[in-house]
């Protein structure tokens, strides 16, 4: 028996989690979508199956419109967001939550930060109040912002300092972004985070928490008819407090460097070699593209039909493992990513050549229709299976309004993988898969064992 | 295996502790033409099946010095199978989209298929042979050996991972419990396709098989699946015996260093058993330390008062032949004694007092309405029913369940915390914890 999961506290999705949630969804359920006269944006995604309902409020802020200097802040806000309210005092908020069985989270990526309850279905509208009274409400005092700064350090320990994988990703984004945001961890720089303080917190608050700037996704066993009266009558009662400017990050010069960075920790026991590259994001990429990307990454990286796990880890045995991604749920910019492990025996430098040359040999001859066809069987089948889980439903939704795409882009998303050609997978590679727009990142166990590979 | 980038949140043991208020769930329970019987949950929204199925036996059934050998064997049941090897197999299952997965607990071998509907008998033909006729060819078991062991290899230098092998080897000394369920650096390398192949003949049989069904398939279609896929398999399970146990070294600390910012703790005892009739009881006390909501004791003391962890929680575990509570925590290293000490004398603090009248009312609306969150997903569902099987509870026990936490009583609630919480805890520690000392009578 596996332990119980500690999932149940305020938790952080890291920039890459974050951005991997989104990408199919199905037009199969009958998703409704409005926008109240305060700018909440609803979205109901009706699923009968139990009494239940997932409710979430996402704000469109995340990790990368903090200010210089204070990186960590959005997140830290999320976590005070618990703190209460002048008229949900405390934790009465989560006491309701616990009294009607329900459960309750909160994450935080780089482009927006978001809240949830799961309640059986005839709780949604308390939920909708309180989380209404809090998008406006929160109050702060230094003895819960105190031992809140606490916990967070904590959580950086426990997600980055004792986790030498994580610190290695944390350099890989500095240096893959020489200019954006998005360079900075989510949870922030530690010598920030111990900084932070409850002006910061309230200051970011007052700024980017306001109903123009929200999106509530509900999923689960509602109406677009009952859920529009109940958000009328508790979100749509709060006042704009604050004009929201168009997110207009710093953006990136052309990159014409390959980077690479090396994290050695003597707990290194398996060493590994990770590449990522700049990409468009699903609201960036020219009509296309970002599919095109998706299918690339399934072809090459996905699973143990694919042409790295094929070629790496089975025929030519020199990884224990090896893959490829496209995180594309962004504001500015997608990440594609490709990652291998050498088998013992083999070496870093083995198993990179071996990613080079099928990066090399998709962008000279392309994929086969074969392929073309197993890919697409599966990213469609994927987005069937997804209506077996609101949550996740309600995930792919708030994420992909939250980076700027539409309800209508998420319901298109599986005729778009259709559309999908050989040639416009082929022409992605050719374009985007290019060394000077990426870092390769290194994990080792000692600089030394390692120098024959940088 | 690595950089798994989607923080995927498990569903574990939270699925079946839960209970059930009314809900449109209805379950039936079927038998095939062959005597196989599985629960089913027929739910046409959504075009997709779901089989789910344990076998028992899992790690406690490895041989002697082979650990591992059924996380082994579970790694491999969708490699090769039948006539296909295992490029061909996957690209087979890829190709309409079936997925299969197979994972091992300490007593449990399990499976979980997905389907399409409409490939559903090219899925049932799949899952059959991968039941009835695994290869292991050779170099399919050098690779997957090779990844286990690098898996182990990490887990050489991860705290979470030290702490808590460490943990089950105290409390379990000598006992099958205490082995590693994926092995070791030593036991992997030793254990042979014929291994393989036995624990397979012994193990995967229909005497202690348990199926769920849930998803878009008729009683006829389901009964005619359960006998193509398991009427091969042989009548009976050659299962070694089991001796009962309790945890061991309970008053114990023990600390093992590892060059960390933030030191990882696992801390449990002795629990109550599932046939226990406290068991429900000791289910909503522990709920009141430490279960996993904002109210808990523990996440209230040492989280939100004073901010000494991200995360505090335990959970009560139930084995067929032993029971306990295990909860973890990571704190940073100079401050790790006063955590420490603080869980403990919470713990002391519920032993002696019990909870409030309050916090038993609020547990028990919590357990009561919770459940229906686990029953939101097919596979959720699934699982569910194949764990209300293990554990023997009847097909009527979702209806049941409300009334058996109401009938819980202060007195009991009182009467059952001493009797859970006060025989002692047995600590592991992995970090450089400041002021923090192995203890106890047999430290080292």
């Amino acid at each position: 028996m596996s332990k119980m999961p500690t999932s149940k506290l305020p938790l952080l999705a890291l920039v890459l989690a974050a951005t991997l949630i989104a990408c199919p969804a199905s037009a199969e359920p009958d998703v409704a979508d409005f926008t109240l006269s305060n700018g909440v944006e609803i979205v109901v995604i009706p699923d009968h199956r139990t009494p239940v309902v997932t409710h979430m409020i996402w704000y469109k802020v995340g990790g990368a419109d903090e200010t210089a200097g204070r990186s960590g802040l959005a997140h830290f806000l999320e976590h005070l967001m618990f703190k209460g309210t002048e008229k949900n005092p405390g934790d009465s908020f989560s006491q309701d939550v616990a009294e009607i069985g329900g459960q309750e989270n909160a994450f935080t990526g780089s482009d927006y930060t978001g809240f949830y309850q799961r309640v059986p279905r005839e709780h949604l509208k308390e939920m909708m109040a309180l989380e209404a009274d809090r998008m406006t409400g929160l109050v702060l005092t230094e003895d819960v912002v105190r031992p809140e700064l606490n916990v967070v350090l904590e959580e950086q320990n426990m997600r980055v300092a004792n986790n030498p994988a994580a610190r290695l990703g944390e350099q890989i984004d500095a240096a893959l972004y020489l200019n954006h945001p998005y360079g900075r961890p989510v949870i922030g720089w530690r010598q920030e985070i111990e900084k932070l303080t409850r002006d910061d917190a309230l200051a970011f608050y007052r700024r980017f928490y306001t109903p123009n700037n929200a999106v509530v996704v509900i999923a689960g066993d509602v109406t677009a008819g009952e859920v529009k009266n109940d958000a009328e009558a508790t979100y749509g009662k709060v006042a704009i407090r604050a004009e929201i400017a168009p997110r207009n990050r710093p953006k990136e010069p052309v990159q014409e460097a390959p980077r690479t960075v090396t994290l050695a920790d003597s707990r290194v026991e398996q060493p590994s070699v990770t590449r990522d590259y700049l990409v468009p994001s699903d609201s960036t990429a020219k009509p296309g593209e970002s599919e095109a990307l998706d299918v690339l990454a399934h072809v090459i990286g996905n699973g143990s039909n694919s042409r790295m796990y094929r070629t790496l880890v089975v025929d030519k045995g020199i990884a224990l493992d090896a893959g490829a991604y496209y995180s594309g749920t962004a504001f500015d910019y997608g990440k594609f990513g490709v990652y291998g492990s050498p088998k013992p025996g083999a070496t870093l430098h083995q198993v990179e050549d071996g990613i080079d040359d099928i990066l090399a040999d998709v962008i000279a001859h392309g994929i086969t229709n074969e392929e073309l066809d197993r890919a697409k069987t599966k990213l469609i089948a994927d987005a069937v299976y997804a209506q077996d889980n609101q949550a996740t439903l309600a995930r792919w939704y708030g994420a992909a309004i939250a980076c700027g795409e539409t309800v209508a882009m998420v319901k298109a998303w599986p005729d778009h993988i259709r559309a999908v050609t050989a040639g416009a997978v082929q022409a992605a590679a050719g374009q985007w898969l290019d060394r000077r727009h990426s870092v390769t990142g290194y994990l080792v166990k000692s600089l030394q064992s390692e120098e024959k590979h940088s | 295996m690595k950089v798994k980038l989607c923080a995927a949140v498990a569903i574990g043991l939270s699925v079946l502790t839960v209970a059930a208020p009314a809900s449109a769930t209805t379950i039936e329970r079927i038998v095939s033409p062959g005597g196989i019987e599985a629960w089913l949950v027929r739910e046409p929204a959504v075009p997709l099946v779901v089989v789910d199925f344990a076998f028992g036996g899992g790690a406690v059934q490895d041989p002697p010095g082979k650990a591992g050998t059924a996380e082994l064997v579970s790694s491999m049941l969708d490699d090769g199978v039948g006539d296909y090897d295992s490029k061909t197999f996957h690209d087979r299952l890829e190709r309409k989209a079936i997925e299969m997965n197979f994972s091992v607990d300490r007593e449990t071998l399990r499976g979980t298929m997905r389907t399409l509907k409409e490939n559903g008998d090219e899925a049932f033909e799949d899952l059959r042979l991968s039941l009835n006729a695994p290869r292991f060819d050779a170099s399919d078991i050098d690779l997957n050996r090779a990844q286990i062991l690098a898996g182990l290899r990490r887990a050489t230098t991860s705290p979470g991972d030290i702490a808590n092998r460490r943990w089950w080897e105290t409390a379990f000394a000598g006992h099958p419990y205490g082995r590693p369920v994926n092995g070791s650096l030593e036991s992997l390398p030793t254990i042979t396709a014929d291994d393989l192949k036995a624990y397979t003949h012994r193990v995967l049989a229909r005497s202690n098989l348990k199926i769920a069904i849930v998803g878009d398939i008729d009683p006829d279609t389901a009964r005619a699946m359960l006998d193509h896929v398991f009427e091969g398999l042989p009548a009976k399970a050659d299962l070694n015996p089991v001796e009962a146990v309790s945890p061991q070294g309970l008053g114990r600390r023990i600390v093992v260093s590892l060059d960390v910012p933030q030191s990882v703790v696992e801390f449990g005892g002795a629990g109550i058993a599932r046939k226990d009739p406290d068991f429900m009881a000791a289910y909503i006390v522990n709920h009141i330390l430490g279960g996993g909501s904002f109210s808990s004791r523990l996440y209230q003391e040492v989280r939100e008062k004073r901010g000494l962890a991200y995360s505090v929680s335990d959970s009560l575990m139930w084995l067929d032949h032993a029971a306990m509570f295990l909860g973890t925590t990571a704190t940073r290293d100079d401050r790790t004694g006063e955590t420490l000490d603080l869980i403990q004398s919470e713990i002391h603090r519920l032993a002696e007092n019990g909870p409030t009248a309050d916090e038993l009312a609020k547990a028990k609306a919590y357990l009561n309405s919770a459940f229906a969150l686990n029953l939101d997903t097919s596979s959720k569902v699934a699982g569910l029913l194949v764990q209300l099987q293990l554990d023997d509870l009847g097909v009527d026990y979702i209806s049941r369940r409300t009334a058996m936490i109401d009938a819980v009583s202060l007195d009991d609630a009182k009467r059952v915390a001493k009797r859970l919480l006060d025989g002692g805890l047995l600590v592991t520690v992995v970090g450089k914890p400041e002021g923090v000392a192995s203890s106890g009578t047999t430290a080292n």
